[in-house]
């Protein structure tokens, strides 16, 4: 139990150490994390400020000694990539260099695939946008070197349909890289070949869960597979596959140039790195910014977007990682830091950093309505559980809205997603079950003050012939 | 005592039986959906009208499926269906009979991808197919405000074409482009940062058959902060820059 703790300990002054030599701010030895300088970010064309062409990403540094990374060979990458600390940016936070290192190296006759999940759907993300049409030459590299890491033959970049614009940009950029022989037959004059596709998915959600993207991606409805077998033995086309989120795989080659031991300097231990994060919803100025990991939830916003519309005590909750996860009320907003695990600890998930503001003026009950009934429209209807689950979790949302019933129907509500958590094939179910029942842990007073106020109005019967099982088919 | 408790308990089975009997019947395939799944043989849709790509098309298809290995057909289908739904307008049941011909699979399987996925219009739309993301992100910006004034201003509700052909109007969920809240997508370019006023005045230059410019409105580029960038203020820093030293 020591052994652990020592080391922590020991990794976090280190980082401090070399943080304070950089010039970061530090209290003691503990880090104080945040305010990134602009030399340490990775995704300096955000804001398109810049020509996102080959011209112009190679003038940004991008392809800079492409080649002798590929050459470094697939051990020395994914290593760099396990010192880097960095855990994959789709949401779920898996540690990257240890994905790469999952198809193993021998699959005999068969090809192996990279297939790049561009499939952003999460209510409140939008960062892998930016990263396509304004960089769209730093995911080519990445898809170069992440796919020489696998031994992969080629690379499927799956946008979700609706980013026309950003596809023909990353296309472009793709024809560009082909004409420079940057990517295709022996890329960068390393020996390898390396092809990379785009393909445009058409509007499902459910699509960015990695099997069901491959489905997809195969021509088939989006319906996740069961797993085993997993996709790194039998995925794509039937073939060895792995599927990463675009910002990790656009960070990789920055992260291998400056070392991975530059990039698990930032953040805190087990958390490191930069990371994108988009703030939507009530402040002053929303915006999509690069900061270091573990900054303050409420530095990052008053920082960069000019702070919670009429002040930080005129907030009332923040979803902190996308629509998935549950919201945090404004007491544990105080303190929060942004990564994984100290949002973890407050029953919360950095998911993908997409930071969803609420001020006093938000009917909370309405905002969380309104994700259940997203969820019900993107279950893909395979599962039981999240087919009749998410339906039933909106037309009870529904009902909480216009306090339309009793307050036993909270406990039911709050039953109905431990039922769908965990008992379906894909995540989906716990994402839509997440932000009812975080609703319910923090808001529950609010939500029986509805019930209550609507009941004075003799607006509902009593408990005692009150079936709410009734009242979901007609509602 | 006993008979009489013991009818009293049958009279409330029986009662309990009649409430169970009325009770609606609860299954979850209500065609609530905001587009139909079956197909009815119309004059504007039915299997005899002929539908094939141009040249250009057919070129460019030839292409899409040479990206997949070569057993694997099939999985040109989505890209092939977007194609199609441009150059016919939308998805009819002739341009799903072709592709399924083209890709030499049973028009079922062509069937279930275009019913399934959301982008594939069944059913005609027009000029100007406009949707608005209604999530929660958008929702707290002012979405529904959007709507509203959409419908009032072309007269017609969410889910209906304009007379004239000219606009349909449906409801999304997220476009992806949460920090530009509240958005529409007209065709395929994004409007962001919208209020009901720049709505207004979009609408009325697409009715004029006047140039729009896509993007936020709100006078910012992307999606950096109004007020002014926080971030990358300085220039881009060069090739070679913080490169380790053993690369």
């Amino acid at each position: 139990m020591m052994r652990p703790a020592l080391t922590t300990a020991v990794v976090a002054r280190s980082a401090a150490l070399m943080a304070a030599k950089r010039g970061y701010a530090t209290e003691g030895a503990a880090r104080v994390y945040g305010g990134l300088k602009d030399q340490d970010r990775i995704f300096t064309n955000l804001y398109g400020k810049h020509d996102f062409g080959l011209k112009g990403a190679l003038k940004r540094g991008d392809w800079y000694k492409t080649k002798e990374l590929v050459l470094k060979g697939e051990d020395w990458i994914i290593n760099e990539m396990k010192v880097s600390g960095m855990r994959g940016r789709g949401g779920a936070g898996f540690p990257s260099g240890l994905k790469w290192s999952f198809m193993g190296k021998s699959s005999p006759g068969r090809p192996r695939y990279l297939v790049i999940n561009a499939d952003e759907g999460e209510p409140g993300t939008c960062k892998d946008r930016e990263i396509m049409r304004h960089d769209p030459h730093k995911l080519i590299e990445g898809c170069l070197i992440a796919g020489r890491a696998m031994l992969a033959n080629a690379a499927y970049i799956y946008v979700r349909g609706e980013f026309y614009n950003e596809t023909s940009n990353l296309q472009l950029a793709i024809d560009e890289a082909y004409k420079a022989g940057l990517i295709g037959r022996n890329a960068c004059g390393s020996g390898y070949d390396f092809d990379v596709y785009v393909h445009r998915g058409a509007g499902a959600y459910i699509c960015g869960e990695e099997t069901a993207l491959i489905e997809s991606l195969e021509g088939k409805q989006g319906k996740p597979r069961l797993k085993p077998p997993f996709p790194a033995d039998t995925g794509l086309f039937g073939c060895p596959t792995t599927v990463t989120n675009v910002e990790t795989v656009a960070a990789a080659p920055t992260i291998l140039r400056r070392g991975g031991s530059w990039f698990a300097g930032f953040g805190a231990p087990r958390n490191s790195g930069t990371k994108l994060f988009a703030i939507s919803g009530h402040v002053n100025q929303p915006c999509t910014v690069e900061e270091e990991m573990s900054i303050p939830l409420r530095e990052l916003i008053e920082r960069h977007c000019g702070g919670v519309r009429g002040g930080w005590d005129n907030l009332l909750a923040i979803i902190p990682g996308g629509s998935s996860v549950p919201l945090l009320p404004r007491h544990l907003c105080d303190t929060a830091l942004m990564d994984f695990d100290s949002l973890r600890d407050l029953q919360s998930g950095l998911g993908t950093a997409a930071v969803i503001v609420m001020d006093k003026s938000t009917d909370i009950v309405q905002a969380i309505a309104r994700l259940a009934s997203f969820y019900r429209h993107e279950s893909c209807g395979q599962c039981t559980p999240c087919r009749e689950g998410s339906r039933w979790l909106d037309l009870m949302m529904a009902r909480f809205v216009r306090g339309d019933a009793t307050s036993a129907e909270i406990d039911q509500i709050l039953e109905i997603t431990k039922e769908m958590e965990g008992h379906t094939i894909c995540a989906l179910a716990d994402a839509a079950a997440w932000p009812v029942q975080g609703l319910m842990r923090h808001f529950r007073p609010e939500v029986e003050k509805r019930l209550k106020d609507a009941v004075a109005g003799a607006e509902i019967r009593s408990d005692a012939e009150y079936r709410p099982d009734q009242t979901i088919a007609t509602a | 005592m006993f008979a009489r408790t013991r009818l009293f308990t049958l009279g409330t089975a029986a009662r309990s039986a009649q409430a169970r009997a009325l009770r609606p019947l609860s299954t979850s395939s209500i065609a609530r959906s905001s587009a139909i799944f079956v197909h009815r043989d119309t004059p504007e849709n039915n299997p005899s009208i002929p539908f094939e790509f141009d040249a250009q098309n057919l070129a460019e298809a030839k292409a899409i499926i040479g990206k997949y290995p070569p057993q694997y057909k099939k999985a040109a289908m989505i890209p092939l269906l977007h194609m199609a739904q441009k150059q016919n307008g939308w998805t009819s049941l002739s341009v799903m009979n072709y592709i399924a011909k083209f890709l030499e699979v049973p028009p079922m399987r062509v069937y279930e991808v275009a019913t399934f996925y959301t982008m594939f219009n069944r059913s005609p739309v027009g000029k100007y197919f406009l949707q608005v993301c209604t999530t929660t992100p958008c929702e707290l910006c002012g979405a529904s405000k959007i709507v509203e004034t959409i419908e009032k201003h072309l007269g017609i509700k969410v889910g209906e074409t304009t007379p004239d052909k000219l606009f349909t109007l449906v409801e999304v969920e997220c476009a992806g482009a949460c920090v530009n809240a509240p958005v529409i997508s007209v065709n395929d370019d994004y409007f962001e940062d919208l209020t009901p006023e720049a709505t207004v005045s979009l609408l009325d230059s697409l009715k004029a058959g006047k140039p729009v410019t896509p993007g936020p409105v709100s006078g910012r580029q992307n999606c950096e902060p109004l007020g002014g960038q926080t971030t990358l203020t300085t220039p881009p820093p060069g090739p070679g820059f913080m490169v380790r030293e053993d690369l």
